[in-house]
C-alpha cells in the first residue's frame, strides 16, 4: 500500500531518478524513558505530497527533527536524497517551515529573508520569495509586529530561498484563522504544482485529506496506516456496502469472505467490510442484490479509529500495550 | 574552504554551500540590530562616557601624574584623567562585549539559533559571528570614551608618549575578548530574554572587585586579596601598564588568560550541549 514506486520528477536539476527523497529505516528516538519514535520505516519518493497525520504526541515533530538533522536518532537510519540530513540542508536540497518561534522580533521581514538568503550558496532572489509567499507588502514591517499568519508566510518564504527539492512543514497552520489557513495552503499548493516534494505534519484531518497524495498515520511513534486518503479510510473503517436484497439470509451473508458485520433492515442489507470489492462482487454475481452502494467512512472516523487507544489490534508493532499510555 | 562535490553531477545547481556562512550581509544586519537596540547602546556607550565626564575631568586629575593613583614611585607617562579614561573605556568595552555575546541568549529564547540550524550556517560560524559583533560593539565603546576624552582636552599623555592613546585603546579592545567570552558563556547558560538586567549588576560587581573604580592599594587587605582572583583584576593592571611605564607582573597575565580560558571553555561546553540537544 505504501506508494514507494516514485520515479523522480519532471523538475530539472532534480536528484537522480529513483533516489528516495526521504528514507527512514527502523528509526527510534527515546527521550529519557519516553519512547517518542519506536521503529519507523518509510520511503518517500520525489514528487510526492505526503501528510504525516497524528494526534499530539504521536511523534510527528520528533520524526521531522531527525529528518532535518535537528536531533540525532537513538538508533536506525535516516537519509535525505541519500545524504545525511545535515549535508542535504547544506546543499539546499531540503528546507523547512518549523512550528513556532525561529524569528527575530527586532528584524524586518525583508532583513530576515536577506539574512537567511546570504547563508545559501545559490539562493532565489529575496523579492521573489516574498512575492510568492504573499508578503511583499509588509517587507519593511518588524517581525514582532506581524500576525501569526504573516510570520508563518515569512517562514515559508525563507524555506523557498534555497529552492529545495523537498519542503517540510511542521504543523504549518497552527494558530491561523480559516482565511489565513486557506491562503497559506493555496501558496503551498501552487508551489507544489511546480513539482516540489512536500512532507507536512498536521493534526487537521481536512488538511491531510485535501492536500496530500499520501497519508501516513502515526500513533505512539509508529506508522499505523500508510496510503492514499481513501486507502487509509478503508483500512481503518473498511467500507460499507449497501444493497437492496429481499429475503436476505443473514447467515449466508456473514459467510461472504471479508464481511465483518452484517445488518439486515427489511429489504436493505448493510455489509461492513475491509474488502468491499469482494463483497460487492459476491452480491452482484451470487445473489439478486441490486441498487448497490459503497461508501467509505469519513477520514475523521478513520483517524479516530486508528489513533484511539482501544484500537490496539490495528497496531502490529506495539502489541496493544497502551493500557494507561501517556497522551 | 574547499569545494567538494560528492554527488554534484546528479544535482546540478545544488553545489554544496561550503562557504562558512560569515558574510557581509549578515554582519551588516547584525550591526543594524545593535544600533537599534537602544538599551544596549545606552548601557555600553553612553554610561561609560558619562562616568568619565563626572569623575575623570576635574582640575586635580588634569594636573596630577597617574603614578599617584597606584602609589607608583616613578612618574607615569600620563595624567590621572588619562588613567581614568582608560578605566572607563575598559568598563564600557567589558559591558559592550558581554552584552554582545549574551545576545545568543535572546536568540536561543526566540528559536532563531534553531532556525539557523536548517541553513548551511554551521554552529561554529554562528558563535564566531556573535563574537565578532560583540567585539565591534566593544570597539565602539572604547572609541566613544577615547573620543570624548580627546574632545574635553583633559586626559594628557606626556610629550613623546602620544602614541599611548592608540596603544591603550588597542590593549583595552583586545582585553575585552575576555568579556566577549563571558557574554557567550552567560548567553548559553541563561536562556532568558532578560539577561541584560542581570549582566549590569554582574559587570558592576566584577569591576568593583577588580579595582576598576577605586585604587586597590588604598583598600583593605581582604579586598586586595579578593581582587587578585577576580576577572577584571589582571586586565585592569595590564591595560594601564603602558601609561604607568612600570614593570608587568606575570600574575596579571595569568589572571587574564586563566579567566579567558575558563569563559571560553564554559561557552564551548554549553554550546556543544546546546547543539546536540536542539
Amino acid at each position: 500500500m505504501a506508494a514507494t514506486s516514485g520515479t523522480g520528477t519532471a523538475r530539472t536539476g532534480t536528484a537522480q531518478t529513483g533516489t528516495a527523497a526521504i528514507e527512514l529505516r527502523d528509526l527510534r528516538k527515546n527521550f529519557k524513558d519516553v519512547k517518542a519514535v519506536r521503529g519507523m520505516s518509510l520511503t518517500m519518493a520525489s514528487g510526492e505530497i505526503v501528510a504525516l497525520l497524528g494526534p499530539n504526541g504521536a511523534g510527528k515533530t520528533t520524526t521531522i527533527d531527525m529528518i532535518l538533522g535537528l536531533s540525532q536518532p537513538t538508533s536506525g537510519h535516516v537519509s535525505v536524497y541519500d545524504l545525511q540530513p545535515r549535508e542535504a540542508i547544506r546543499r539546499g536540497l531540503v528546507s523547512a517551515v518549523l512550528q513556532t518561534g525561529g524569528l527575530l522580533k527586532d528584524l524586518t521581514v525583508e532583513e530576515t529573508a536577506r539574512y537567511t538568503a546570504s547563508l545559501f550558496a545559490g539562493s532565489r532572489p529575496v523579492a521573489e520569495v516574498l512575492q510568492r509567499a504573499g508578503i511583499s507588502a509588509i517587507a519593511d514591517r518588524k517581525v514582532g509586529k506581524c500576525s501569526g499568519g504573516e510570520q508563518q508566510r515569512l517562514r515559508f518564504a525563507m524555506a523557498l530561498l534555497p529552492d529545495p527539492e523537498l519542503l517540510i512543514l511542521d504543523e504549518p497552520t497552527t494558530g491561523m484563522d480559516v482565511e489565513g489557513r486557506r491562503a497559506f495552503w493555496a501558496s503551498i499548493r501552487q508551489d507544489a504544482e511546480r513539482g516540489r516534494t512536500v512532507l507536512f505534519a498536521t493534526h487537521y484531518l481536512e488538511e491531510a485529506d485535501a492536500y496530500a497524495d499520501r497519508i501516513i498515520l502515526l500513533r505512539h511513534g509508529v506508522v499505523v496506516a500508510d496510503g492514499t486518503s481513501s486507502e487509509v479510510k478503508a483500512l481503518a473503517a473498511g467500507r460499507t456496502v449497501r444493497a437492496t436484497l429481499p429475503d436476505a439470509n443473514e447467515d449466508e451473508l456473514r459467510a461472504i469472505p471479508g464481511a465483518d458485520d452484517v445488518e439486515v433492515r427489511g429489504d436493505t442489507v448493510l455489509i461492513h467490510s475491509g474488502d468491499s470489492d469482494a463483497v460487492a462482487r459476491y452480491l452482484l454475481t451470487s445473489t439478486p442484490a441490486k441498487n448497490l452502494e459503497i461508501a467509505a467512512r469519513a477520514l475523521e472516523d478513520a483517524f479516530i479509529a486508528l489513533t484511539s487507544d482501544d484500537q490496539a489490534d490495528l497496531d502490529q508493532t506495539t502489541t496493544g500495550s497502551q493500557a494507561g499510555g501517556s497522551r | 574552504m574547499s569545494a567538494p562535490s560528492v554527488s554534484a553531477p546528479s544535482t546540478p545547481g545544488k553545489q554544496a554551500a561550503h562557504h562558512s556562512g560569515i558574510n557581509l550581509t549578515v554582519l551588516r544586519i547584525e550591526l543594524r540590530r545593535l544600533v537599534r537596540n537602544r538599551r544596549t547602546m545606552i548601557f555600553a556607550l553612553v554610561l561609560p562616557v558619562l562616568l568619565f565626564l563626572f569623575v575623570g575631568t576635574n582640575k586635580t586629575y588634569a594636573n596630577d601624574n597617574a603614578a599617584g593613583v597606584v602609589g607608583q614611585l616613578t612618574p607615569a607617562h600620563a595624567n590621572v584623567s588619562a588613567y581614568l579614561m582608560v578605566s572607563m573605556a575598559l568598563y564600557g568595552a567589558a559591558l559592550a562585549t558581554t552584552a554582545g555575546g549574551a545576545m545568543v541568549s535572546i536568540e536561543r529564547a526566540q528559536g532563531w539559533s534553531r532556525q539557523l540550524r536548517i541553513t548551511p550556517l554551521s554552529p561554529t560560524a554562528y558563535i564566531l559571528i556573535k563574537a565578532m559583533v560583540a567585539m565591534v560593539l566593544g570597539l565602539s565603546a572604547v572609541l566613544a570614551v577615547f573620543i570624548v576624552g580627546k574632545l574635553t582636552g583633559v586626559p594628557h599623555m606626556l610629550p613623546g608618549f602620544s602614541y599611548l592613546w592608540f596603544v591603550t585603546a588597542a590593549c583595552v579592545w583586545v582585553g575585552a575578548l575576555v568579556f566577549a567570552a563571558l557574554g557567550l558563556f552567560i548567553g548559553y547558560l541563561l536562556p532568558s530574554e532578560n539577561v541584560m538586567q542581570f549582566l549590569g549588576l554582574v559587570m558592576a560587581a566584577i569591576s568593583f572587585a577588580g579595582g576598576l573604580f577605586y585604587p586597590l592599594n588604598h583598600a583593605a587587605q581582604i579586598l586586595q586579596d579578593i581582587a587578585k582572583w577576580s576577572p577584571m583584576y589582571g586586565l585592569n593592571q595590564l591595560v594601564h601598564a603602558p601609561l604607568l611605564g612600570g614593570s608587568i607582573d606575570i600574575m596579571w597575565v595569568v589572571n587574564a588568560v586563566a579567566w579567558f580560558a575558563l569563559f571560553v571553555t564554559g561557552a564551548v561546553w554549553l554550546f556543544r550541549r546546546d547543539t546536540a540537544r536542539v
